[in-house]
């Protein structure tokens, strides 16, 4: 008996620490709609303080609970002035985008820990007071584990006071309503938000801080909580406080339970949880539904497509013919980088493809990308398969994926959908990371052979000129189907529902289908890369790719058919020339973070605006 | 006191005002009366700074206010009253008004939920009830009272009898008279050429984002030729 309670208990304490990061993460999502990618940054931020602190004040009471809270507040600083300096600059630009300014941010954040803390994980400070184990009914628990289960009702309470109690919480709240609104009544929005980033990131530093007993501070905390986070906010219900309370406790005791009855499921537990949740309760436990356009966000209306005018062709059968001409100018090296620019090309063209024109975000666009991978490299290593026939079924696998998991998510839409497909991707990563009798797991499946006439240790233009002209016809065709009617109904979905159902189009079918094929793109993209690297890991489905490929489509220009093509070709290039530097995360965060600045309408949409009338593309629509 | 001109306002593509000029004088209660889709909350959105305009000009008490961000424009004096309420469904009726609340103007008596609630006796009644379980007039009521918290001293007022039953659109008519004899000056935009005539000393009927015809309101209602041609459905 003792030990289940103590196990309800040891939920209960390590509920603690994602409620304060989802909660923090919710409120500034309420507020300003900024999917702040960074949150896990300000999270292990929280710890790492925490620790220099508590060194420097001492281990008594006072330094240790003193270091907790001015840690928290420290990271709330940096918080908003990361809002000050560099998302205010970027709200006028289109939806999302301001995810790209915070992941230069994660970037930043982790090369800026590196250099000070270094890379060894840091073992925290145990609490004064409360070192021992308390005894329950025979099971001991860490006397720590008690505080840290009175500290999330404490800071529950406390949020709803401000919230409900301040003009400061009715303001927000209002804002989380219909901030335009707000701003006609004469409340200054900019100080509304920066004060809605200082209490979101002093709430997630605060729940870095208070683990710190317990885990201690390392540098991967950052991409581990933020997923975690994202789930107890989608699953409790975006902006609910309540509901972010309640679903990291429901989350963290199926945890604390699940790992007695089968410890392989850990890793995939939170995000099957909130599957079934969003299928059942698509707005979160204690979620409203969003009504379309109340937000004030709706921005100019989506421009129709245009086919592209004839000097536009022309520029692309200048690009066609370069990368025909390439390998006889460039060496291997260039050729090599041409390859993964590519491939990486047609991956963001598919993920554009059900972003822009199918209006269906998503943060897990690498599951595909994955499939298609271990698509290819299980033929070759199970059934010895060729490299021809492994990359024409390759992608099977992900349009497996696509189909099952498509079939779920394309009945949500906005924010949900996007972290529905999150939760998706990173069930299948934890497959493929666990399983390792057949996928290798973390070690991955190593040895994926070209063959002969493709061999890269003789030359690199066969398998260039293949990588070619697979991912030009990918793209080629992909945009080819915006232009039938398959594609005229994607966008008549996208841009109402309602009257896509009146004139018979099946709005789900329809979205399905999008999904599925911009999935198939993905898995082509991804089983030409296994042979391009020779080998498949964990991290092709890991979320950190889906986020890359999501950074391309919007740094390159959602709104235009050639932004994820630019995107690709700058983020590739450019992750190549920093990497070479020492510290080059934070150059390349700092890149991203300037380019976020000085092109808010994405790249290929700025290049559009200046260069667009020249290429014969009318004027009003270069704007 | 309030005085626009040479207002172009695109909305993506599309040309909505085109040199669209009016001005208000202080006390003055103006009617901008136009049919659907002509550009009346395109204008007022404008003024009040949610649309910023292409080219042209905006001033208050003289004034330049054209393209500043909403909020400062709110804290000159102006008040806005959106056509679609957007009150804020999940406070309550104090709430709301604790968001429309602005520091008192001098030499203005200030508007308090006290002398809001006599004004609108209904809302008193509903001081804790979520706006958005309240009906369409009383959520009308709201939006005004909650402007008027601001203490502006002028106010937009969008379609404000749209969508309300004809008791509600009495009771609103008679609040807009209470307004102007408590000094506000006020520009609205109507459809309803009978509920304008009712309260508006003025009126300028826009077509098609121009402005077709301006004149006090009793010349209006003697020019039958002017009324058939922008007016009538």
């Amino acid at each position: 008996m003792g030990f289940y309670i103590v196990q309800v208990l040891t939920g209960l304490s390590s509920a603690a620490a994602l409620f304060l990061v989802a909660s923090g993460l919710s409120i500034i999502f309420g507020v300003t709609r900024v999917v702040n990618l960074a949150h896990g940054s300000f999270y292990m931020l929280g710890a790492y303080i925490a620790y220099s602190l508590i060194d420097l004040f001492g281990r008594g009471g006072l330094g240790f609970w003193g270091g907790i809270v001015l840690a928290a507040v420290a990271v709330g600083m940096i918080g908003a002035i990361v809002e000050v300096l560099i998302l205010r600059r970027v709200y006028q630009a289109p939806e999302l985008f301001q995810l790209v300014a915070t992941f230069g941010v994660i970037l930043v954040i982790q090369d800026i820990a590196l250099l000070v803390w270094g890379a060894e994980d840091l073992v925290g400070h145990r609490a004064p007071g409360l070192t021992g184990a308390v005894d329950i009914m025979g099971t001991p628990l860490p006397a720590y584990d008690l505080a840290l289960i009175a500290i999330s009702p404490v800071v529950l309470a406390g949020l709803w006071l401000l919230f409900n109690r301040t003009r400061w919480g009715t303001l927000v709240r209002a804002a989380t309503q219909d901030r335009e609104m707000v701003g006609a009544l004469g409340v200054n929005q900019a100080w509304l938000f920066t004060g809605t980033f200082f209490l979101g990131s002093m709430l997630a530093g605060l729940g870095g801080a208070v683990q710190l007993p317990k885990g201690g501070a390392d540098l991967l905390m950052d991409f581990n909580v933020i997923a975690a986070a994202f789930v107890v906010v989608v699953v409790g219900g975006m902006g609910s406080i309540f509901g972010a309370f309640l679903a990291a406790v429901l989350i963290a005791e199926l945890n604390a339970f699940g790992i007695l009855v089968f410890p392989e499921i850990t890793l995939v537990l939170m995000f099957l949880v909130m599957a079934v949740v969003l299928i059942f309760r698509p707005w979160g436990l204690l979620g409203s539904p969003e009504a379309p356009g109340q937000k004030g966000q709706q921005g100019p209306p989506e421009q129709p497509l245009r086919p592209a005018p004839v000097r536009v062709q022309m520029a692309g059968v200048a690009v066609v013919g370069f990368l025909a001409l390439l390998p006889v100018v460039a060496g291997p090296f260039a050729l090599v980088l041409t390859v993964d620019i590519l491939i990486f090309a047609l991956f963001a063209v598919s993920l554009h493809f059900i972003m822009g024109p199918g209006g269906m975000v998503s943060f897990g666009h690498a599951a595909y990308f994955g499939g298609g991978a271990y698509g290819a490299a299980l033929l070759i290593h199970y059934a010895n398969s060729n490299m021809e026939s492994a990359m024409a079924l390759g992608p099977v696998l992900a349009a497996v994926l696509a189909l099952v998991f498509g079939w779920f998510c394309v009945r949500l839409s906005g924010v949900y959908l996007a972290m529905l497909t999150l939760a998706f991707a990173q069930v299948a990563w934890s497959v493929v990371f666990q399983w390792n009798d057949v996928t290798g797991g973390d070690d991955g499946l190593l040895y994926i052979v070209k063959s002969a006439w493709a061999d890269t240790a003789q030359s690199w233009v066969p398998f260039y000129l293949l990588t070619a002209v697979l991912c030009l016809s990918a793209m080629l065709f992909l945009r080819r189907v915006l232009f039938s009617p398959f594609g005229y109904a994607m966008r008549a979905c996208r841009d109402s529902e309602l009257r896509s159902h009146a004139i018979g189009i099946n709005v789900l079918e329809q979205r399905w289908l999008a999904f599925t094929l911009s999935g198939v793109a993905a898995g082509v993209a991804g089983s030409l890369y296994v042979f391009s690297k020779g080998s498949a890991f964990p991290d092709y489905m890991s979320i950190p790719l889906s986020f890359d490929a999501l950074i391309m489509v919007l740094l390159g220009g959602v709104k235009t058919l050639l932004g994820p093509i630019v995107g690709a070709v700058t983020f590739t290039w450019i992750q190549d020339e920093i990497s070479r530097f020492e510290y080059w995360r934070f150059f390349l965060g700092l890149a991203i973070i300037l380019l976020v600045i000085a092109f808010p309408q994405g790249i290929a949409g700025f290049g559009r605006r200046y260069l667009g009338p020249w290429f014969g593309i009318r004027a009003e629509e270069a704007q | 006191m309030l005085e626009v001109t040479r207002l172009h306002v695109f909305y993506g593509r599309a040309h909505i005002l085109a040199d669209v000029a009016l001005s208000v004088d202080k006390g003055e209660v103006v009617a901008l009366l136009g049919r659907n889709g002509a550009g009346k909350s395109t204008t007022l959105k404008s003024v009040i700074g949610l649309l910023r305009p292409a080219d042209g000009e905006i001033r208050f008490d003289g004034e330049p206010i054209a393209g500043q961000p909403s909020h400062v424009i709110c804290r000159k004096g102006i008040g806005y009253v959106p056509e679609e309420r957007r009150v804020f469904s999940d406070l309550t009726v104090l709430e709301n008004l604790e968001v429309g609340r602005q520091a008192p103007r001098t030499g203005l008596p200030s508007w308090t939920t006290d002398r809001l609630f006599d004004l609108f006796p209904n809302l008193a009644e509903l001081r804790t009830r979520p706006a958005g379980r309240m009906s369409g007039g009383e959520q009308q009521m709201l939006t005004i009272a909650r402007t008027l918290m601001g203490n502006p001293r002028a106010v937009l007022l969008d379609e404000p009898s749209e969508g309300l039953a004809p008791v509600i659109v009495e009771q609103m008519a008679a609040t807009i008279t209470e307004l102007k004899r408590a000094g506000l000056t006020v520009l609205l935009s109507e459809q309803n050429l009978r509920f304008a005539t009712r309260v508006a000393d003025r009126a300028y009927i826009i077509e098609k984002g121009r402005i077709r015809y301006e004149g006090t309101m009793d010349a209006l209602m003697a020019d039958e030729s002017v009324r058939s041609a922008y007016l009538t459905v």
